[in-house]
């Protein structure tokens, strides 16, 4: 480790906290509020795409609605995308001419899209026009982010909403297809829009030429793919999603060519997930609430990006007797560019927003160090997550802590003055509880069938670290990978998309549910028996809440796979 | 229900055209009017205006006269339409019998006498098409590429120091070599080397 590694990393961090605010009232001020920022700039595209998809934005929905709406676009989007990716060798913007796409792999993919996994059986520049590209998987890329910020506000409307005296029983939740089309117009967009010059300003290509074939100075022929890819590598940061144009995905200089980008593209994962903690502090009405949730996520995230440095700092002692000056650290999978820190810090970054971009290979990370990104994601993609679904995970953390010292003290617990009952809990408990169990069936069943094990690069306690990292990876919608594992096969594309599904709908239905019951709860002025949520105590009994639950679940199973190899890799142990 | 069945296809629609053509285009057009040579690629041309590569993206080098990358898992290597690391992991066999015949092989090619092999040379990018080195894997090839030049061994450190691009900004990355940029620059200033 490096005093400059460090210095990388908080600055990093700083610029995160420093945007949060400032970030975190636009948002506020663009869902929350009659007054929408720069209505002049942002005015007439909102009423335009209100009036042409028919949306009355004062509309309000109930929790019922709010889920059918998300739903039935979804399927509608996956749909789209299915017919495009198989179709596409009849497609325009195909110079390449890439086949149509295999069913499942189609499948596979539509899904991932939609549910803003971005799990890849596939190597973008060898399998994907531009058209699908940009249609099929890049539009995804917006409207799942937007769906996510979406359910995120309808919970914290729930939550955060009073009843007022002559609406008991109050539903409404905000409008589904409006938050979408605000996310879109005030957010995504423009910034997308900025950003993709800056990057492109930086050596980002973006494009449609056919492939080069270029005579290297030695006279040989150097392939090089080509395509727009500027404007996708984008929102595939911001909108926390994380599906590379290229097979080698942010570790590709064409996607990220410097490390300034690469700060750049860190500070995407990080900014909206960080900012909606703040407006969800505004819309509790105080603000400590908010800043609690995101110093909670805080926390975590610097422990896991402490660990993961430290671990790739040290060499691979498998290379250890061998005539190799490996004082640098694990440089295997990793780009001279970004040296260590930023490798190390990248790989935190995107498996605690559940955004899959990878600027280094986790797969040839130390056992430790690798254990870091699958510790992230099966947390629960709480650690600042996924556009939206950081923020709604949290919360239901958050509930559950209440609800703990409430059993503690033996006493009704509340939040923001709405009591939880039996209910809520419901609700929280299946949202936790269906996480885990899809991803330990399915990493049981693929580790014990051919169709499972025959996908596997590394043997030995690393392979089997592969198939608990993907389907980790699948049901927390994250799409990062140990990513020599062979997916495109029949098993595993549909596996892995219906883990995909399950971790993504099965998850909000119970978090809108939960919206729902809560919204129209009275509320209650604090007792003495109150335990208050917006202190340090609080964070630490958030922090220490999270941890239990996923060291209780995945202990005994990442025991099986990065622990026992972190063991075994010190004495030589080879597979 | 129908009302959110209509509503649910406009909004397919609009949002597809918006941000999966509009926006895309949109882009595509601003970018080759600011920055085209970037939106192409970074495309290298020598003396004589013959497109060599690109400055971003890394290419096999053999002939003992020029620098060489890191070892690549893109297809053959370097293939820049099959870009990809090895994944392979920290336990593997394989990892380290490739890293054992890398280590032979520069051996052989460039002597004993250099002191122990930078990690950078014998392991792989996440990429395959890594275009850097770290200063320290440049320097370890200088003397093979002096020997294979016929030139003083300083005259070829010169130009390796010349080409050092420190961390951006001051503290972001790491120092590195482009070994394009590298193998350019001793070919304008000694010409090209002997075929081997």
């Amino acid at each position: 480790m490096t005093w400059n590694g460090w210095l990388q990393i908080l600055v990093y961090f700083g610029l995160v906290l420093a945007l949060t605010k400032p970030l975190g009232v636009y948002l506020h001020r663009v869902f929350e509020s009659g007054e929408r920022p720069l209505p002049r700039l942002f005015g007439p595209a909102d009423r335009l795409l209100h009036r042409l998809c028919g949306v009355d934005p004062n509309q309000e929905q109930d929790w019922k609605q709010y889920l059918l709406s998300l739903l039935v676009f979804s399927l509608m989007g996956t749909v789209v995308s299915f017919l495009i990716l198989v179709f596409q060798d009849r497609l325009p913007l195909n110079p390449q001419g890439q086949e149509g796409v295999s069913w499942h792999l189609a499948f596979n993919t539509a899904v991932s899209f939609l549910t803003n996994t971005n799990w890849q059986s596939y190597a973008g520049e060898t399998t994907m026009s531009y058209l699908s590209q940009m249609v099929a998987l890049a539009w995804h890329n917006f409207v799942s982010a937007g769906a996510g910020i979406g359910v995120a506000l309808a919970l914290a409307r729930g939550l955060t909403r009073r009843p007022a005296p002559d609406d008991p029983g109050a539903k409404g939740l905000g409008n589904f297809w409006s938050d979408l089309i605000r996310s879109l117009v005030y957010l995504l967009l423009p910034a997308c829009t900025v950003l993709a010059l800056i990057f492109v300003s930086q050596g980002v290509i973006q494009n449609f030429a056919p492939y080069l074939d270029v005579a290297t100075l030695e006279g040989a022929l150097q392939p090089m793919a080509m395509g727009p890819v500027a404007s996708q590598e984008v929102i595939k940061m911001l909108g926390t999603n994380g599906g590379g144009f290229f097979n080698a995905n942010s570790a590709h200089p064409f996607e990220n060519p410097t490390a300034f980008i690469n700060l750049l593209q860190m500070l995407c994962i990080f900014a909206i997930p960080a900012a909606l903690t703040y407006a969800y502090g505004r819309m509790a009405r105080d603000q400590r609430e908010g800043w609690i949730i995101f110093w909670s996520m805080a926390v975590l995230f610097l422990a896991g990006t402490t660990t993961a440095y430290w671990a790739e700092s040290h060499a691979n002692p498998a290379l250890s007797g061998l005539a190799i000056e490996q004082s640098v650290g694990n440089m295997e999978g990793k780009e001279v560019r970004f040296g260590i820190a930023g490798s190390a810090l990248f790989a935190t970054v995107t498996t605690d927003a559940s955004c899959g971009a990878v600027n280094s290979m986790h797969d040839s990370f130390t056992p430790l160090g690798g254990l870091v990104p699958l510790v992230n994601i099966e947390l629960g993609e709480i650690i600042f997550g996924g556009v939206g679904a950081g923020l709604y995970g949290m919360l239901v953390f958050v509930l559950l802590s209440v609800f703990i010292a409430g059993l503690m003290v033996g006493r009704t617990p509340e939040y923001l003055g709405k009591k939880i009952e039996a209910r809520e809990m419901q609700m929280s408990m299946i949202y936790i509880l269906i996480f885990p169990l899809v991803i330990l069936i399915f990493t049981a069943w693929s580790s014990v069938t051919e169709a499972g094990v025959s996908a596997l690069a590394n043997s030995g306690p690393h392979g089997f670290s592969e198939i608990l990292y993907a389907y980790s990876s699948a049901a927390g919608n994250n799409g990062s990978a140990f990513a020599g594992l062979s997916t495109n096969t029949p098993w595993w594309n549909v596996t892995l998309g219906l883990t995909m599904v399950l971790g993504r709908f099965a998850m909000i239905a119970p978090v809108l549910a939960m919206a729902g019951s809560m919204r129209g709860k009275r509320t209650v002025p604090p007792g003495p028996g109150t335990f208050p949520t917006n202190c340090l105590l609080f964070l630490g009994l958030l922090v220490g809440v999270i941890l239990i639950v996923g060291a209780l679940t995945f202990f005994p199973v990442l025991s099986l796979g990065p622990v026992l190899e972190a063991f075994l890799a010190p004495h030589n142990r080879l597979f | 229900m129908k009302n959110i069945l209509v509503i649910a296809l406009r909004t397919t629609l609009v949002t597809l055209v918006l941000t999966g053509l509009i926006y895309p285009l949109v882009v595509t057009g601003a970018a080759q009017a600011l920055f085209p040579a970037q939106a192409q690629g970074s495309l290298v041309k020598d003396e004589k205006g013959a497109v060599v590569g690109s400055e971003l993206i890394g290419q096999a080098f053999v002939n003992p006269g020029y620098f060489q990358p890191r070892p690549s898992a893109a297809g053959e290597g370097y293939n820049a339409t099959a870009s990809g690391g090895s994944n392979l992991g920290p336990t593997s066999a394989k990892l380290k019998e490739r890293a054992e015949a890398d280590l032979a092989r520069l051996l052989e090619e460039n002597g004993q006498d250099n002191g122990p092999v930078p990690a950078e040379l014998v392991t792989a990018s996440g990429s395959g098409l890594d275009p850097h080195l770290s200063p320290r894997a440049a320097y370890w090839q200088v003397s093979r590429v002096s020997r294979a030049r016929g030139l003083a061994r300083d005259r070829v450190e010169a130009v390796v120091r010349d080409n050092i691009e420190g961390r951006e900004l001051g503290f972001l990355g790491e120092a590195k070599v482009n070994v394009l940029a590298l193998n350019l620059a001793l070919d304008r200033q000694f010409g090209r080397p002997a075929a081997r």
